[in-house]
């Protein structure tokens, strides 16, 4: 290979997934990494999964790196089909990094853990010198115990999609956090673990992801790959809060591809979705959920993502492609 | 409880109203009958608008076509002002640049600004607004700040204006490579070519705001074509297009003014008068266009300090097109629409862009790209 590594490849989008398959897949291929899943199921009936940290700013309003390193990873487990038990922290520190943002980090990262009911059970620490990092990096692998094995496979034509809370707050608040446009939203971040999510598993949800890097449309055109049936989604319908609307509209961009820390996109059986999102409205932080949008075959083909726009007209979504910023998780 | 979450999509973008002004449109276009109904937006903004909430196909449908014009910046600015940018940074040391987001992307012969290496002490740095630059330079006193500024009437008073700023204050560290665009003029050249069969035009309603909707008034009275001044959303488009449309059947080409919440008669004389105060109109080379006479704004000689070209010695303003196969030329005189460029799509693509059209956030390329054409 010639030329270097851009930003690209780290941003959730279409790029990172050329890079997987590409590059990691054809290196260490294996029947349990294969499926690529945010979490792999293994034969002792665990869920096994990791993801580092190097979000920019390491505070920002709604959450810290330390409770994203845990429910990030948390997260990935439950939307696997997993109840999170047991978590690794590693920590890489650059030289001058301050006590006291350590220390805040840590305590962070204790009530994080606690809430999402996991253990830290092991760790590591490395301090590089100053330049070489920027301030605290977090890599958190997690275990979780198996209670459903969920399959694109099972999605059918008329199945209900379920977006659990207002998307792109995480995305805006670490923006406006940075200060490069001069503006305040006064967004936070929803970072949050989806433990309350957990027991939907057994009331007949086929499929969940969360929807983190390249947003709302980015986890659906994937999903859109994976089944045999179009997805059509409503503009309409997606839960967007008013300041995130507005500000996307300032800088000119999509809430469907902002990110988010403590959303899933869920899929139900036509017969069950309203009573699922009832339950699911129940719960403080699903309490904004709505149904938007569905699996048919009217529109479309397979394969596609298709949404209604709120004026009424049809277009394809893509998955995210350009770097739209950097260093969000 | 819901507070915020869901807020409708307002009054300008919701079902209802698009589907009444659809079905309007619709009725206009069945009484104009068989005349061709070709439109062109000039706007960027305008051609993401029709994209993005799928208003392209839906008017397709009902026989009204559209085709996008010269109006995008970043696209019709010539890669010798790119080519000089990139030089600027990666040739002098303890040069700062501040650019736009998307200027950053075009690529040239030379590379792109983003992958640009640069000389010792010298960087790129995206600003989202001119003042964001001067600030830069004021900060950064053992560094040069360049502004490398493109745009049209709408942007360019607050660039002039940071410009001006600069030279009140004995800010020496600060100049400005300048691509200021004006829009009247391309269109006037793209009528006169006649290459195009173009039977009205969307108006951009940001420039009209500042220049007003007569300084299209030549477009009605010399050429005979209907036009109307468009806001952003999609029922500002259709309220322009109700408004061309009653031009064409009743045979009486005009300017119609369909932003008249943003857009005054005079459009902003304030502005104007200060542009007028620091630019002159010179003849600029726009991309696919080629030289138009007073289509582009200098600063004026009492302002070189801060001007870019004249402190680095720069000549510009000779080169052609020089990215073999690439159709921007043509899509920005609509001549073509993307998807007929063999390039589109396959050997450039918004991750892997070779065209500007397809970087810019407001070029036709990737609106068509990323918002796709079906289903």
């Amino acid at each position: 290979m010639i030329g270097k590594i851009s930003l690209d490849l780290g941003n959730g989008g279409k790029a990172m997934r050329d890079f997987i398959a590409e590059h990691i897949l054809p290196a260490f291929k294996n029947p349990l990494l294969a499926p690529l899943l945010d979490a792999s199921h293994l034969p002792e009936g665990l869920a096994f999964t990791t993801d580092s940290y190097v979000v920019d700013p390491i505070l920002f309003p709604g959450g810290d790196i330390g409770s994203l390193a845990v429910n990030g990873t948390v997260n990935d487990l439950i939307v696997s089909g997993a109840e999170p038990r047991y978590l690794s922290l590693g920590l890489i520190l650059e030289e001058g990094l301050e006590w006291s943002l350590l220390d805040r980090i840590l305590r962070s990262i204790r009530k994080a853990a606690a809430k999402a009911g996991v253990r830290i059970v092991t760790g590591d620490t490395k301090v590089v010198r100053r330049g070489q990092g920027d301030k605290i990096f977090i890599n958190t692998s997690g275990i979780g115990r198996i209670v459903a094995s969920p399959t694109p496979a099972l999605i059918r034509p008329g199945d209900a999609l379920i977006v659990t809370g207002p998307v792109g707050d995480h995305s805006l608040a670490i923006l406006t956090a940075r200060g490069d446009y001069g503006f305040e939203s006064g967004v936070k971040s929803d970072c949050a673990p989806l433990n309350f999510l957990l027991p939907f598993w057994k009331s007949g949800v086929r499929w969940m992801r969360d929807i983190t890097r390249g947003g709302l449309a980015t986890v659906l055109t994937e999903l859109a790959v994976d089944i045999s049936y179009p997805i059509l989604l409503e503009e309409d319908d997606v839960p967007v809060s008013g300041p995130v609307r507005g500000a996307a509209e300032i800088l000119g961009i999509d809430p469907l591809y902002l990110a988010c820390e403590g959303r899933a996109v869920l899929i139900a059986p036509q017969a069950k979705a309203e009573a699922i999102l009832a339950r699911i409205r129940t719960h403080a932080p699903g309490r904004r959920a709505r149904i938007a949008g569905r699996i048919q075959t009217e529109i479309g083909r397979p394969g596609e993502l298709i949404l209604r726009t709120s004026a009424g007209g049809l277009r394809l979504l893509e998955p995210l492609t350009s770097e739209l910023l950097p260093r969000i998780c | 409880m819901n507070k915020g979450a869901a807020a409708g999509p307002g009054p300008y973008r919701d079902k209802k109203t698009i589907g009444a002004l659809l079905k309007a449109v619709g009725k206009k276009r069945r009484a104009v009958g068989s005349l061709s109904c070709r439109i062109m937006e000039v706007c960027g903004t305008h051609t993401m608008t029709i994209h993005r909430y799928g208003l392209k196909k839906m008017l397709e449908e009902i026989g009204v076509g559209l085709v996008s014009g010269p109006g995008c910046p970043v696209c019709i600015t010539p890669n010798d002002l790119h080519e000089a940018a990139i030089r600027l940074v990666s040739e002098r040391e303890n040069l700062l640049l501040t650019a736009f987001g998307d200027m950053t992307r075009v690529p040239t012969k030379i590379g792109s600004l983003q992958k640009t290496a640069a000389a010792r002490g010298s960087r790129i740095q995206v600003i989202y607004s001119p003042s964001a630059s001067l600030e830069l330079a004021r900060r950064n006193p053992d560094k040069d700040v360049v502004f490398f500024g493109a745009g049209f009437e709408t942007t360019i008073p607050s660039m002039a204006l940071t410009a001006a700023q600069a030279v009140a204050d004995g800010v020496d560290n600060y100049s400005v490579l300048t691509a200021f665009w004006v829009i009247p003029p391309p269109l006037r050249a793209i009528l006169e070519s006649g290459e195009s069969r173009i039977d009205g035009f969307l108006y951009p309603g940001h420039v009209s705001a500042i220049i007003g909707p007569r300084a299209y008034d030549f477009v009605a009275e010399e050429f005979g074509r209907p036009g109307a001044v468009a806001g952003f959303e999609p029922a500002d488009i259709l309220l322009a297009l109700l408004a061309i449309l009653d031009q064409i059947a009743e045979g009486r080409p005009r300017v119609a003014n369909a932003y008249t919440r943003v857009v005054g008669p005079d459009g902003n004389p304030t502005a104007r008068a200060a542009m007028d105060r620091i630019l002159e109109p010179k003849d600029a080379v726009w991309r696919g266009l080629g030289r138009i006479p007073a289509s582009g704004l200098a600063l004026r000689p009492a302002f070189a300090a801060v001007d870019a070209e004249k402190k680095y010695g720069l000549s510009l303003g000779t080169a052609g097109d020089d990215l073999p196969g690439c159709r921007c030329g043509d899509v920005l005189k609509g001549l073509i629409e993307p998807p007929q460029c063999r390039l589109f799509g396959r050997t450039c693509t918004p991750e892997l862009p070779y065209g500007p059209c397809m970087v810019s956030f407001e070029g036709s390329c990737l609106a068509f790209h990323k918002y796709g054409n079906r289903p």
